[in-house]
Parts: structure tokens; sequence; C-alpha cells
């Protein structure tokens, strides 16, 4: 049957016939980073679209509907649209750290997409401290923003960076703790090990009660850390102070706001793989017959399918709940769920040892 | 929207929260004097929709000036107008038929729902939720089409006249109220569980913007500004006009003060009125649906003053009159102006975050401020 | 309190006062020295208690401006309307906004549309005409605009 792996076997049997080792090896990277950089651009695209018919059916109204068939089109027109406004620089910004912002926040992104595993044997780069190599690089998104606000030369800007700081590095405990957790119960940092431990039962349901929670805390801790409602002040706030990406128009706004998704779409992924089983289909146990069914459907779609409903989650948390204050979101990290993170884990790793999980 | 103008010797830095806004407030200029982020200091500036309406009045006959009020409350405008046409009933002293009397109360109940719906889905957008918002409207959209129906308009009703109502209600009126009954209280229950029982939302309001009861009477704050405090100010039971000494319904007061306890104030509010609706919409008297008056009205040389219970409060018309066909003096006293200025006071001390819940809890309309 | 016992107390309380007749509430006519020891009395006193001013506005008889202030008891209910005249010329009469607060924007708007001017308010500049403003008092009956007004 059709899928990922054999087409990439495929093409590399063919590059290794007509070329030498080094050359194969250079033309799979750019054939790669081409692949990574139209999965962003046509993400973006999806993304743009999704939230918009989401919040649309969410608001009992229609989404756009007009440009190209049932609006499909038009994440298209406004990234046309974005490209030809006036890319501005303020007066007194650091020039260099200004420009370099958008950038710093599309190269982190990018670089994220190495280890998720999008089908079987399918994955740009197969390491064995997957786990650690997303959560070391994730926190250099931080930088971006700081970076985005300080060269803005905009007090508010600032001011806006600097919670978003303030709120990413809280945040990054608690995202850190549940992804332990299940690290904790496979033995492993690498993504495959991760993977293949779920072949029969997904940690969400072997590992009930404590893995139930984490995953809970892991989804409110990554919407914390994207910058989305109900912790978007840093991008909301326009009703009083204007966010950290205000200075920029034009294509960098563009980049900010498609790193912004892009960014959703990977930590809905790694929660996908961690909690979910990525791209391993829906396994009860030892029941072979069922799991043989289930093994039917192409794992490329069990996986997008598991991030696309954890995107979606995302999104209905959005348009669902008010903003939080920035004193009551540092409140609800410190006090409360990094207390629970912590005690969960230790619950998590005693139940590992005892081995009372499924 | 916001601009830094200065910075002050003793690290206050004064900010602008400009005419345009992203809510539904109205054209309201605040400059706001803070350090850090506590606030020192609220100032309104004022007069961005100001018409002139009392020097207009002032040219206007009897029968005109009465529609120029729906432009400034337009939220409330069929209580205003009543208001108006109360006042120069009062002046005539001419008796209004009862079948008159109760499609007024009605209207009046309506307009009260409708505008506490867009106040509750307007609160919700401001502190970031944005689908309570749609939910609002869509109850809202039902009590325009019954609006439209019969009086012919949308937003600016024109209905009220002096002697009674303009014209008959529509034959579908009935019905359609009673549909509208209904569905709004199948929604009331989602609304509850949507926002008021949210603890995101609980967590922004309480403990909020508290005003006392002693402030809240001395900076004249109506309506559920002051009936969040404890302050018992409904002119519906206080100073009863038309039929509503013989409704049967609460007067709701919350004793806490803060930004919560108004919230739920106008929340109740709106269970009361459906329930006075249901109270009359059967018992519709036949009748006349206006009084005979003269097609040109004179008031009698004196002065006369009307105070009605619009949504935002008490609102008052004061009519002094020389004999002539147009009013000598007109004076609108709004509900508006007086709670505005119960914002500075509450607002000190309080972190910037708070003003936006604060505003919404005081559902300000900024044309009747400015009138 | 009855109208009547109303009337009774304040000419008790305040003997130099007159009452007008024919309005909808005890109407009192005071002289503008008197008014703010008054009104302090008004708002203090147990048995009258008048907490609440519901309206604060003035009317221009071209001889001369008259002061209406509408009184109102949160604890008793009773009503009071209170006049004051004040002279065309230069009308001055003292604030009540540390007695009410309410007072404060009613006679910022009063300053601004009539010319009174009301001695030592803490904050008396234009409130809803815009930043300065150079002419006459809109609200006053010989206000001329050549521009806007359009006379019928």
């Amino acid at each position: 049957m059709w899928s990922f792996s054999k087409i990439s076997k495929l093409i590399d049997s063919w590059l290794s016939v007509n070329f030498s080792s080094t050359w194969t090896m250079v033309i799979e990277m750019v054939i790669a980073g081409i692949a990574v950089i139209t999965l962003f651009a046509l993400l973006g695209l999806v993304l743009v679209l999704m939230e918009r018919r989401v919040a649309a059916w969410i608001q009992i109204r229609l989404g756009p509907n007009r440009v190209g068939p049932g609006g499909m089109l038009q994440s298209l027109a406004d990234t046309l649209k974005l490209l030809v406004k006036e890319g501005m620089t303020p007066d007194g910004a650091d020039k260099f750290l200004f420009n370099l912002a958008p950038f710093i926040a599309m190269i982190v992104a990018m670089l994220l997409m190495a280890p998720i595993a999008f089908a079987s044997n399918f994955q740009l780069w197969d390491l064995n401290i997957g786990v650690l190599y997303v959560t070391a690089i994730s926190s250099l998104m931080v930088i971006s923003i700081l970076m985005a606000g300080w060269a803005s030369n905009n007090k508010y800007s600032l001011m806006g960076a600097m919670r978003s700081g303030a709120q990413i590095v809280s945040y990054e405990l608690s995202a850190g703790l549940s992804i332990m957790s299940i690290v904790v119960l496979s033995g492993s940092l690498n993504l495959n090990e991760i993977i293949q431990s779920q072949a029969d039962g997904w940690w969400l349901f072997k590992g009930h009660i404590p893995v139930v929670i984490a995953f809970i805390i892991f989804i409110i801790a990554v919407t914390a850390e994207t910058n989305r409602a109900p912790f978007d002040l840093a991008e909301a706030e326009s009703e009083l102070t204007a966010g950290f990406h205000t200075e920029y128009s034009g294509m960098k706004f563009a980049l900010f706001f498609l790193a912004e998704y892009i960014n959703v779409f990977i930590v809905c992924a790694i929660g996908a793989t961690l909690f979910l089983g990525g791209w391993m289909p829906f396994h009860i146990g030892h029941w072979q017959a069922f799991n043989h069914v289930m093994d039917f459907i192409p794992s490329s779609i069990w996986f997008f399918g598991k991030t696309f409903f954890l995107i979606f989650l995302i999104m209905w948390f959005r348009w669902t709940f008010p903003r939080l204050r920035i004193d009551q979101l540092l409140d609800l990290e410190w006090k409360y769920l990094l207390p629970i993170s912590m005690f969960n884990i230790l619950l998590i790793t005693l139940m590992a040892i005892l081995g009372w999980h499924f | 929207m916001i601009e830094e103008i200065a910075s002050t010797a003793d690290g206050n830095i004064i900010l602008n929260l400009g005419p345009q806004h992203p809510a539904t407030h109205g054209v309201l200029h605040l400059v706001i004097t803070i350090n850090g982020e506590t606030i020192q200091k609220v100032e309104p500036h004022l007069g961005y929709i100001h018409r002139s309406i009392e020097k207009m009045c002032e040219s206007l006959t009897y029968r005109q000036f009465i529609y120029v009020t729906s432009r400034m409350d337009y939220l409330s405008s069929h209580i205003n107008n009543h208001a108006c046409a109360l006042c120069v009933e009062k002046g005539l002293q001419i008796e209004i038929p009862s079948r008159s009397q109760v499609i007024r109360v009605l209207m009046d109940e309506l307009t009260r729902i409708a505008s506490h719906e867009l106040w509750w889905g307007a609160m919700a957008m401001d502190l970031g939720a944005f689908t309570p918002f749609f939910h609002a409207f869509r109850e809202r959209e039902a009590i325009n089409d019954i609006m439209e129906e019969t009086c012919g308009a949308r937003l600016t009703m024109n209905y009220m006249v002096p002697g009674g109502v303009m014209q008959d209600i529509h034959p579908n009126f009935q019905r359609r109220v009673k549909e509208f009954i209904t569905l709004f209280k199948s929604k009331v229950g989602e609304y509850n569980e949507l926002v008021t029982g949210n603890i995101i939302f609980q967590n922004r309001m309480k403990g909020v913007g508290n005003l006392s009861a002693a402030d809240a009477i001395s900076f004249g704050c109506t309506g559920p500004t002051a009936r969040g405090s404890g302050v018992s100010c409904d002119i519906r039971k206080l100073y009863p006009y038309e039929i509503y000494e013989k409704l049967d319904f609460e007067e709701i007061l919350e004793s806490d003060g803060d930004s919560f306890a108004r919230y739920m104030v106008r929340v109740r509010e709106m269970s009361q009125s459906i329930s006075i609706i249901e109270q009359l919409i059967d018992n519709i008297p036949e009748g006349d649906f206006q009084a005979k008056t003269k097609a040109v009205l004179k008031l009698p040389k004196g002065e006369f003053y009307q105070r009605v219970e619009t949504a935002r409060g008490d609102f008052g018309v004061y009519i002094v009159s020389e004999g002539g066909t147009t009013p000598y003096r007109i004076k609108y006293r709004s509900p508006g102006f007086s709670n505005l200025s119960a914002l500075d006071h509450m607002a000190r001390g309080s972190k910037l975050g708070d003003l936006v819940a604060m505003m919404g809890t005081l559902d300000l309309v900024i044309p009747d401020i400015d009138r | 309190m009855t109208i009547e016992a109303l009337k009774e107390k304040i000419t008790a309380l305040f003997p130099a006062v007159t009452f007008e007749e024919g309005g909808q509430w005890p109407t009192v006519l005071v002289e503008p020295t008197d008014w703010h020891r008054m009104a302090g009395i008004l708002r203090q006193n147990d048995a009258l208690y008048f907490d609440y001013l519901f309206c604060l506005t003035c009317i221009d008889w071209k001889t001369h401006l008259t002061m209406v202030y509408h009184l109102d008891s949160t604890n008793y209910r009773h009503n009071l309307v209170v006049k004051v005249n004040l002279l065309k010329m230069n009308p001055a009469i003292e604030t009540v906004s540390d007695i009410w607060q309410t007072a404060n924007f009613h006679e910022r708007e009063v300053y601004e549309m009539f010319g009174v001017n009301f001695l030592h308010h803490p904050d008396l500049r234009l409130l809803i005409l815009p930043d300065g403003w150079e002419g006459k008092h809109p609200l006053l009956k010989d206000f001329e605009d050549p521009i806007n007004m359009i006379k019928l």
C-alpha cells in the first residue's frame, strides 16, 4: 500500500543508483528542506483557514466562504495582502535585532520539525534524545519574542514582550514535567521508541489517571506557551497595550503570524506523539484482530488526525474562555499547575516502578 | 489606541484610552495617569458626540422633541421617549387609556432586555471571550424583529407620543413575544453556565471596582451600578409610573459593590423583565391606543419633571415651559453622566487590566452622557 | 415626611427662605450667599437627610439666571427643589461638590454652558465643549452662531 516511507525509500534508492553517496545526501537534504518549507506554507494556509472556520462554527455563523470553493483560497489572499504591505521599521529601532527576530521564530519552528515522526519510518532525524531536543529548542522561542519587544523601541512592545516572556518561561516547567511523565513510563527519550511502546495502546489509556492529569496539564501549558487564548495577553491586549509584534508589518508580521500557527501545530504534534501514540493506530492490548483492522488506516492519517484533533481543542479554548490577567495567569502556573505536576510525576514514577499501568 | 503622552517627574505616565474603542461603549476618551501598573487618576474627556440636544429642543415643538431623545441612550430608546411623553402628559394633564399604558410598559421591558443583552455580549467581548457576543445578538435580533414589525424601526423606534402610542400593535405581536419568552428562558441557563459560572470571568470581576453604598449615592449613581452596591433606587418601585404599581416584580439588590455584583444585578434584571412581560402579554386590555390630543400642544406655564428607570438608571426629563408651543428650557438628567463620575473614584489604585472590567459593568453609552 | 411637615421643618431651620407655589415638589428660593450653609444642613440633618442630588441645572431668564437643584432622600423618599437666583453679569455661587460629589460634573457642565462661576470648585474647566472653546456660553438665550444655528 502507498505510504510515505515507501516513497522516501524509492527516492533514496533511485538517487543512490544515479549519484555518488555525498551527492545523494546533499540532494536528499535539499529535498527535505523544500518539503519542510512546503509543509510550513501548506500548514500555515490550512491552519489559518481552520481557525476562522472553527471560530465561525462556534459563533453560529459561516466563516470565509467567498474566496475559492468553500473559502479555501482565503489564506492565499491574506498572504498576498501581507506580502504587498509596506514593511516599516520604526525610527529608533535596533535594525539588526528588529529584522532578525521573525527569522529566529521561523528557524526555531523549522528546527522543531526534525524529530517529529509524521508516519511510520518517516522522520527527518531519528535522534536518540528526541524529547530533550524538542524541549530545549522550544525554549529558544522566548528569545525571538524578547528580541522583537526590545528592538521595537516602544515601551509598550517591551512590556508586552516581557509579560509574554514571563508567561512562556513559567509554563515551560509544567509542560516539561508532563513530558517527563511519558519519558518515565516508556523509559526512553527517543521519539520512535516512545511510539513503539504504544503499540499495545496509547499512553493516555494505558497510564490511566496520572497520565490523564499530565495530559490536561500539558494542554494547558502549551496553550500558554504558544500565547493562545485564554492566555493571549501578549497579542490580544490591544484593548490596552500593544503586543510585542505591533511595530511589525508586511512580510515580517506574516512570519510571526505563521510561526505562531506552526508552533501550535508542533506542540500538538508532540502531544499527539507522546500521549496519543503518534502514527500508531488505535490498538487495544493484544486484541490481534482489532489491531489488524486498525492497521489498515495509513499511519500518516492517524498522525495528522490526532494532531488536528488537538489543534481543534486548542482553537475551541480560544473562542470559549475569556482572557486571564497577567497575575492570575502566573498564579495559575506557580501555585496550582506546578505543584500538581510535581506530585503527579512522583505518582507516575511510582506507577512505572511498580508496574501499575496497563 | 494607546500612546504615551508624557512622563511626569514622579514616574507617572499619562496614557490615552482613545476615543476609538474596540467595544461598543462609544467615543469615550479617558486620560489615565498610571504609575507602573497602578492607576493614579482617570479623567474622562467628553464631548466627542455632543449634539447640543438641549439647545435644539428649545426650538422643537412638544411633539417633535421626543424623538431626539431616542438618539441619546439609543439602547433604551423606548424608555427615553416614554419619559418625555409622560412629562408632556403631566403638563397637559391628560389621561392615557389603559391599553396604551400596557403597550408602553411592554415595549419598555423588551427594550430593557435588549439593552442588557447587548451589554452582556459587549462585556464578555471586553474580557476576551468573543462567542457570547454572537449569542447575545441572536436574542437581540428576535427583539429587533418584533420592534420592526410594530414600530417600523430596529434601533430608534419613535413610537411613543403624548397621549399614548403612535400605532396599535401588530396582530403578530403577542404571538412573537410569547415565542421570544420561550426562546429566552431556554437560553438563560446557557448564559449562566457559559459566562457567569466561568471561573475566569468570576476572577476578573470579583473584588474589582469597589463602590460603597454611600459613595454610590453621593456620586449620584443609579440603576444597576448603584443596586450592585445595595442602594435601592429603582424608580419603577419608588416612584411608580404607568402601571408598575400593579405589577409583581422584584428589585434586584446585591451588597458586594464590586463588578461581579453589578453584573449579577443586570443578569437577574433580565429575568425580572421577562416575568413582567409574561404578566402583561395575555392581558392587554382593549381600547384606544392613543388619547385624543390637540394637534398643536401647548404646555401651561410651569415646570415638570418626570423620572423613569432606563436600563442604565434614573433618567429625568425637566421641562420649563413659558406657555408656548416649544419648551423654554429642557434638561435631560442622564444616568450615564453620574455613573461616569464614579469611575475615577472606583479605578484609583486598581491595575490597568481591571479598568476594562469596571467600564464594562458601568454600562456606559456615551451619546447618553454627551447629549 | 409629608409635604406640610417638610415645609414646616425647612421654615424652622432656615427662616429666610421663601416657598414657590405650583410645583410638583416643594420648591424653595434661597439667596446665593446662604446656599452652601443650607446645603450642608440639608445633607446632614437627621430628619431631612437629603443625600441624593439628582439634578443640577440652570435656567436663563434673560434678566437673571436661576440655579435649580433637585434633592431626594434615600431614607425618607421626600423631594425638594431649591432655586437660587443669580445675576446675569458675572454669576457666581458656592460649589456643593464637597457635599454631593455628583455636583462635580454637573457644575462643570453649567459653568461651560451658562458661565456660572462656582467658587471653590476643585476642577472647574470645560467638560463637554472642546478644549480651547472661545466664545459665549452656548445655552444662554443670547448665544449667536451664524453658521450653525438656524433661526426659524
